[in-house]
This record gives structure tokens, sequence and C-alpha cells, in this order.
């Protein structure tokens, strides 16, 4: 079975945050919770890098390990998705996280949490396919109808790519060894200046 | 052999000698030089910090730095995202999902890895052995009696404030560690027993209890305790003696004490240190954008609070077990108010010589069976 894979060629990424517009109308994510984030790395030093992010749908995920509730499942293609009928709102899997995926809409006063939301690589949930009750708790479900991620899709550097990690990686390999530099030669001139 | 016969016994003890030697060289020697590896090692990355470090690959190391979760080619370089999360209202400090620039932060797996694999088993084998421990203990030592019976004659010890602030706190921390212990322990032993549903309704419902009860009535009656029995609980020179004599556990022996033994005093200045640790993280967990904490700091309070919260427990169960069933006349003080003058004389002598002239004494119908009104067990 394929496994989903995210990845984003920081030497592509422009930071337009095109990803992240996309995902928030694709799925109607509320005001402050944020499924994608694009994150720039040393910003306004020459050599900045900007990356978008979003949940990695990590192997042996950290967030699964520390549910008290147990309320997350992997899929047969290496998706990690949660149930929010069983969520609490803990925030133990926002501590767990690497890359601060977890999100919660605000329930009332002192920052009380409510169920956590987060990036599904655009599969869902536990509810039934393409459901109203799906749509509501988890975004659209897209992989049902044989599609990949929107913001992948969305992106117009093809720094974000989205689907089968073995093509994926086949792809970002592919695009290395056209760049042909060595280690020592890197920035965005690796990317998008012609080689003569 | 016929050989062997021939030599000298000088000769025969140095055979002996010179084979011992050896096997003990092989012996050593196959040991060690597999060892050897690890000084290869050590060696070679002795030479790769010494020299290899300018070669080494920028992309390499850039991106090292910032899984490492600094910002990765200046000294100074700061990340920025234009996705925040949600400022909290009445407020410009305070927002929900916040730490939006930090691309990657690793701690979460150690954190993962200290409360799934150190907290939670060590402190579920510790609280499981503490019980079958006290059961043995109960069953061998039994009830320590009132060695000369009832007298029939009772001073107060615990006023009517001092017994409420007691109960309220008592039963807000049963209500803290049920709830607490099944955020904890719940994923394991509640789930299999509920179905998944049920306990996220449970676990719902813990969470609330916890946040509410901790904070608002747990912290207050803690506080009053402290604030009430520290004149009780300082130092004596008794305490040592209380120490070595192992505090009257075993044996027959009474160590001398005060208002407070050293063993309760110890529960005193354990709830003064680890409890206010523990209470101390509570909230800072209970309130999570209160004060702006990051991620690292959720983490770290959670470790303080779950271990110093099951440690919390430990002793608790020790303290329970001595105010009730372990201790003929204890819980009595603490439901009454009031106990018997044998008990103050046995449990607490040095505290009812200081009292017994000024303290009201209330002469009660000794019951026919003994001190408490139960079938006797106390000696005649
Ligand atoms: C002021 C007092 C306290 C406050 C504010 C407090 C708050 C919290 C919070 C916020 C959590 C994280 C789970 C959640 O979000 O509900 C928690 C977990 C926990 N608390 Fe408390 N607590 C307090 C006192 C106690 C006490 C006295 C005990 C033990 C008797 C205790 C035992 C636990 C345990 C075992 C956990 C689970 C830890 C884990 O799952 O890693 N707490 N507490
Ligand atoms: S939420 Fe975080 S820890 Fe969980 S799978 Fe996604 S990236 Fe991994
Ligand atoms: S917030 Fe929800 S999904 Fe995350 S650990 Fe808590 S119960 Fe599980």
């Amino acid at each position: 079975m394929a496994r989903m894979k995210f990845l984003c060629d920081a030497e592509r990424c422009i930071e337009c945050n095109g990803c992240v517009v996309a995902c928030k109308n694709e799925h109607e994510v509320p005001w402050g919770v944020n499924r994608r984030r694009v994150v720039v790395l040393d910003d306004g030093v020459p050599g900045e890098k900007s990356i978008s992010v979003a949940c990695m749908h990590c192997t042996d995920a950290p967030c699964a390990a520390v549910c008290p509730v147990d309320c997350f499942y992997t899929t047969d293609d290496g998706i990690v998705l949660h149930d929010k009928d069983l969520c609490i709102g803990c925030g133990y899997c926002f501590y767990a996280c690497p890359f601060g995926a977890p999100q919660y809409p605000q329930k009332e006063a002192f920052g009380v949490r409510g169920k956590m939301d987060k990036c599904t690589f655009c599969a869902g949930g536990p509810a039934a396919d393409n459901s109203d009750a799906e749509y509501e708790k988890y975004g659209r479900n897209r992989i049902a109808e044989g599609k990949l991620p929107l913001c992948a899709e969305f992106c117009s550097t093809k720094a974000l790519l989205a689907g089968d990690g073995d093509l994926v990686a086949d792809i970002y390999r592919e695009r290395l060894t056209r760049r042909g530099g060595r280690p020592q030669q890197w920035g965005w001139d690796t990317a998008y200046v012609e080689k003569g | 052999m016929t050989r062997n016969r021939n030599l000298t016994p000088e000769r025969r003890r140095r055979y002996w000698r010179i084979t011992l030697a050896s096997v003990v060289l092989m012996v050593v020697g196959a040991m060690a030089l597999p060892l050897t590896g690890y000084l290869y090692v050590g060696l070679s990355d002795a030479y790769a910090q010494g020299g290899g470090a300018e070669d080494s690959n920028p992309r390499a190391n850039y991106w090292r730095a910032v899984r490492a979760g600094q910002a990765g080619s200046s000294a100074d370089g700061v990340n920025y995202s234009s996705v925040t999360g949600r400022p909290m209202p009445g407020s410009d400090a305070l927002w929900l999902n916040r730490e939006t620039e930090n691309l990657i932060n690793g701690d979460g797996q150690n954190w993962r890895q200290i409360r799934n694999r150190v907290i939670a088993v060590y402190g579920g084998w510790i609280l499981f052995g503490l019980i079958v421990v006290m059961l043995h203990f109960y069953a061998i030592r039994g009830r320590v009696n009132l060695e000369d019976g009832a007298s029939g004659v009772k001073v107060l010890r615990w006023t009517a404030w001092e017994r409420f602030v007691h109960w309220v706190t008592a039963v807000s921390f049963l209500v803290l560690a049920v709830t607490g212990l099944s955020l904890l322990f719940g994923r394991s032993i509640l789930i299999p027993l509920m179905g998944p549903e049920g306990f996220s309704v449970w676990a719902a419902i813990a969470m609330g209890l916890h946040e509410f009860v901790g904070p608002w009535i747990f912290t207050p009656g803690v506080a009053l305790m402290i604030a009430m029995w520290l004149i009780n609980n300082l130092p004596e020179k008794g305490d040592i003696e209380w120490w070595i004599k192992g505090g009257g556990i075993i044996g027959k022996s009474h160590p001398s004490s005060g208002r407070l033994n050293s063993g309760e005093k110890l529960w005193f200045w354990f709830i003064a240190t680890f409890g206010v640790a523990c209470i101390v993280t509570g909230v800072i967990l209970a309130f999570p954008v209160e004060w702006a904490q990051t991620r690292s700091t959720m983490q770290l309070s959670n470790v303080i609070h779950g271990a110093s919260a099951l440690l919390w427990i430990a002793f608790w169960m020790g303290h329970a077990y001595i105010g009730t069933i372990g201790s003929e006349g204890s819980l009595e003080a603490m439901t009454t108010g009031y106990v018997d003058v044998n008990w103050a004389k046995q449990h607490h002598d040095r505290w009812y010589e200081e009292i017994a002239d000024s303290a009201e004494h209330v002469t009660v119908q000794q019951p026919a069976g003994g001190a408490t009104g139960e079938p006797t067990t106390a000696k005649a």
C-alpha cells in the first residue's frame, strides 16, 4: 500500500501562503485554527528560507502515544487521523507533536480548549466518507474522491509535494540530480537559475 | 603422565601456575579485545572533530540546526510565520495555538518517553506495590490499639475549623487523585472496561473536575493547612529519637512526641515541598495560555506534576492507613475532634503534658466494650 507523504522543497518555496489559503478554504477551517502554515527561517537575513508545514503523518506518531483517550488511528495509506467524538481537548497531542500541528478552537474563558483539529491529508475522519458530519468535523475528504491534498495541488512553484512517498521521493531525487549542485552550492540559484 | 610423576613438587607448582595464568590471560583477553573497538571509534571521533569541520556540508549543517530548533544561517536569525493563532478576547499578549513560527520542536518526543515509560510505569508499580505491602503489614501487625484501654476522659485535639479544612482538602484530594489517575492510566485500564466512547465521556468529566477542584478548592485547602499547622511541624529535639526508634512502627516502644509526631511532620513537609510543586505545575497546566506558556513549559510542568502527584498519592496511602485501620482512635480524632486521654498519652505524650492543665476534659460514659464503642480489642 502506498504511504502518503508531504515534502516541501525549501529551495522552491517562495512564501506565497497559497497552500495555507487553499487549506483554509477547502475545509472551512475556523479563524485561529491553522492546519497548515508557512515558516520563514532566518526571516530578513540574506539566505532566508521558507517552508510549508502541517501534520507530517508520522509513523509511530507521538500525538497518538500520549492521547489519554486513544483517539488516533493510522489509515492504510499511512495517514494519521483522529476521532473528534472521543477527543477531550486536553492538549497532550500538541505538547508531543514536533510540528505544532494539533490546533484548538477556543471554548470559553481561561483558554479552555475545544476539540483538537489538525491536517487530515484531505482524508476526512472516521465519519462516513463525504457525509455532512465528516465535512463539518474534519473537512473535505479528497482522498476518498481520488484526489490529492489541495495545498500541494495549489502550490505555484510545486515546492509542496503530496502523495505516495515513493513517487514524491522520485520527483525530488530527479530535481536534485537536475540541479546538479555540489552540497556546497545552495540557495535559490540551485533551483531557479539555468545552468550553463 | 609418567613424565608428570617425575616432576618435583616445585616444578609441578610452577606448571600449575603457568596454566592458571594462561587461562586467566585468555579469558581477560577474550573479554577485553573486542572493547578496543570503542578505542577506535573514540579516536576517529576525536579526529573528526579536530579535522573535518570546515569540509562539512553547509546544507546539512543548516538543516541540522533547524532540526535542533534553531534558526539556521546566522546567529541572530529569527523565524517568522504570517500565520498566527487566535488572540484571546481582551488581551494582546495571549493567544491560543501559539508558536507558529517554530518549525520543529523535538522535545515532545522526550516528554512522551518520560511520561509514558517512566512516570506511568514506575509510578504505577510503586502504587500497586505499596498496596500489597500495606496489606501484608496489616496482616502481620494489625491495628495499634490503646495499650491501657480507654480512660473515658477526652480532650479536644482538632478544632471544628481544623477538621473542616482537613476534610474539604481530603475529599478534593481524592477527587483529584481519581480523575488525575484516570487521565494517566485510563487508556490502559478503563478503555478495556468502559469502551472508548464510555471512557471518553468519563475522561471529559474527569478533566473538567480536575481543573476545577484543583485550583479553586484544593489549593486554598492546602494553603490553609500549611498556614495553620506550620507551628506544630517545626523540628524539635525529640524528632531524632523518634526516627531512631522507627516511630514505634515495629515493636512496642512509643517514642515521645509533641502535637504532631515526626512521621506526621515528614508528611507535612512533603506537602509543603512536593505538594506545592504539584499544585504550582497543576495550575500552569490548567490555564494553558494565561501566562503565555510554551510547549516546553507545559511538558516540564506535566512531568513534575505527574511525578509529584504519584508520590503524593503513595504517601497519602500511608497517611490514610495509619489514620484509619492502622491505629485505634486516630480517625475519631479527626471526625469528632476529641481523643481519649490514654490515646494522647500513648501517641503524643509531650503534647498532652502541655495541654493537660489548660484543656477542657470531657468525661464520657465508658461503653462496656472499650474506648470507641467497638467490640473490645484493647487490653483491659
Ligand atoms: C491545584 C491543584 C491541581 C491542578 C490545578 C491540577 C491540574 C492538572 C492538569 C491541568 C492536568 C493535565 C490534564 C488536564 O488537562 O486535565 C493534570 C493532570 C494530572 N493530575 Fe493534577 N492538578 C492538581 C492537583 C493534583 C493532585 C493533588 C493530584 C494527585 C492526587 C493530581 C494528579 C494528576 C495526575 C495523575 C494527572 C495526569 C498526568 C498525566 O496524564 O500525565 N493533580 N492536573
Ligand atoms: S499531529 Fe504531529 S505527531 Fe501527530 S502525526 Fe501529525 S505531525 Fe506527527
Ligand atoms: S487533545 Fe484530543 S486528540 Fe489530543 S491528546 Fe487530548 S484527547 Fe487526544
